[in-house]
């Protein structure tokens, strides 16, 4: 094995097809930074669902007296309180804490949620009752509690946050769904033009690869050149993807959101460097099969 | 050296038959011209040779070895072992006369010593001493020829393959590569060469096959182009 020959035959080869290089770097870079904003919006969403449903509650509302709801009869009575805190304490271990709030502790949230308000001022303590704040261990699994207590006498109603939350994910998955499609898209494209790039350099250096064979190159020999070519090319296009992932990151990310929204994490750089590491290897191999396909039926030995 | 067994080439495309039932042995060091008209078959012959083809029926031996049936891995192996010259030189443009002919051992993975000490020497050989750095378009066709022999050759290949070698030069060219062919010949080297060229094959008094709708119809030890007398 000549390394520096083959060093040379990679950097002629690359330089002759200066445009198709260049176009081979830029395809593969904006599909490999698709791909990688993509695995980074997933990352996101499932972070934030980690975030959000680990504060996710279950609230059950108890009766006061101006409860309009058939289930109540006046204020909730002490054993209808003294009965759903054993049925709750029951349910563990899938309820993993109960907080009970009182009216007054109620109240003093509701002044602040609507300070300066007029709603506040006409508010009373006993307008907005007690209630019990339930958070699970799982929280998909909501509907136990609401099937156990909803409709039962001293309880007004069971309001689960998860609903509006799942709503909110919905359009997070359907975001990252479509990213994802354009992404595989793009990916697609680059495999292709892999290809054909291949095919013209094999085209343009036929004279060379049939000395060649003539002289008795291996397969191997001759192959390489091209592999190296698409292989370098690939890798330089995931290295520019690298640093769009890492701009948006430093841009978006540090700059803009985390700032802005401060109530919920963002991607950190682990999951940045992850992504790279899989953004590279990514493009690399497909650079890498693509090549050895189209060589297989272009470059016969 | 070369055995064909009853060889047959049919090609996909063409109803009848490139080869039929070719019977040719070509012993080790021997000279032999193929001649024939265009489409006679010489080059088909020659193909097989390098097992750029298959034959369809018989066998072909080169050097020993069963050309039909070596996996596909062992041709470069069969390859290096056969030098060959083409009609159109075949060099590469944008490297030197030393390139062209270093780049037949540097695909091969020779050592770089190695290739700097037997290149020079094989240019000598065929008269182009002095001329390592020139490039092909600044060559004569005749010394474009040399170095496409000296490529051939520089390996040192048991077997020398010449389709249609002085079919791009004049005369006096080509009684300069016939010599150089011939003293290639001289050092053990088996040749193989396809031809039109009746001057050459009757100066020169070699062994003649000559091919017609692939056919053998001629085998002669001290033949000429034509049929004589």
């Amino acid at each position: 094995m000549r390394a520096r020959f083959v060093a040379s035959e990679v950097w002629q080869g690359l330089r002759r097809n200066l445009t198709m290089t260049i176009a081979l770097i830029i395809t593969i870079a904006v599909s490999l930074a698709l791909f990688g904003a993509g695995l980074l919006v997933r990352q996101q969403v499932s972070q934030m669902k980690g975030f959000w449903f680990d504060k996710v509650e279950v609230s059950i509302f108890l009766c006061t007296k101006n409860s309009q709801e058939a289930s109540c009869n006046g204020p909730a009575s002490e054993e209808e309180k003294a009965q759903l805190a054993a049925d709750l304490e029951g349910m563990r271990p899938l309820v993993q804490d109960v907080y009970f709030e009182t009216s007054e502790e109620a109240f003093t949230r509701f002044q602040e949620q609507f300070a300066g308000s007029p709603i506040a001022d006409s508010a009373t303590p006993e307008d907005l009752g007690e209630s019990y704040r339930v958070k699970l261990s799982d929280p998909d699994q909501y509907s136990v509690i609401t099937s156990a207590f909803s409709g039962r006498p001293g309880i007004e109603r069971v309001d689960d946050q998860k609903q509006v939350l799942d709503k909110l994910f919905r359009l997070l998955d359907g975001l990252q769904v479509i990213s994802m499609g354009i992404a595989i898209a793009m990916l697609i494209v680059t495999v292709l033009l892999v290809g054909n790039t291949m095919r013209l350099a094999a085209y343009s250096r036929r004279r060379e690869t049939g000395i060649m064979r003539l002289v008795g190159a291996s397969k191997f020999y001759i192959q390489l050149p091209f592999l190296l070519e698409s292989v370098i090319a690939a890798l330089i296009g995931a290295i520019l993807a690298v640093a769009a992932i890492v701009g948006i990151k430093i841009m978006l990310v540090d700059r803009f959101l985390e700032p802005s929204f401060q109530f919920t994490p963002f991607v950190g750089w682990d999951t940045v460097w992850v992504v790279s590491a899989i953004l590279i290897g990514i493009g690399v191999l497909l650079a890498a099969l693509s090549a050895v396909f189209t060589l297989r039926r272009y470059l016969k030995v | 050296m070369i055995r064909f067994e009853n060889v047959t080439k049919q090609y996909k495309s063409q109803h009848s038959p490139a080869l039929r039932d070719v019977n040719v042995d070509i012993e080790r060091g021997e000279f032999v011209f193929l001649v024939g008209p265009s489409g006679s078959g010489k080059t088909t012959f020659l193909r097989l040779c390098l097992k750029e083809d298959k034959p369809s029926e018989g066998t072909v031996w080169v050097a020993g070895k069963n050309v039909g049936k070596l996996s596909s891995w062992r041709v470069p192996h069969l390859r290096r072992q056969i030098g060959t010259v083409f009609q159109d030189f075949r060099l590469l443009p944008n490297k030197t006369v030393f390139e062209n002919v270093a780049f037949a051992l540097e695909v091969i993975g020779k050592p770089r010593g190695h290739i700097k000490t037997v290149v020079p020497e094989v240019l000598e050989m065929v008269g182009l001493d002095g001329k390592e750095k020139r490039f092909p378009h600044e060559l004569s066709g005749g010394e474009q020829q040399r170095v496409a022999i000296a490529r051939a050759f520089v390996n040192r290949p048991e077997i020398l393959i010449a389709d249609e070698p002085t079919g791009n030069l004049d005369p006096n060219t080509s009684i300069g590569i016939m010599k150089l062919l011939d003293r290639i010949n001289r050092t053990g080297t088996t040749i193989v060469m396809a031809t039109h060229d009746a001057q050459i094959v009757d100066q020169v008094r070699k062994r003649v096959v000559e091919l017609a709708d692939g056919i053998v119809v001629r085998d002669q030890a001290r033949g000429v182009y034509g049929y004589a007398h």
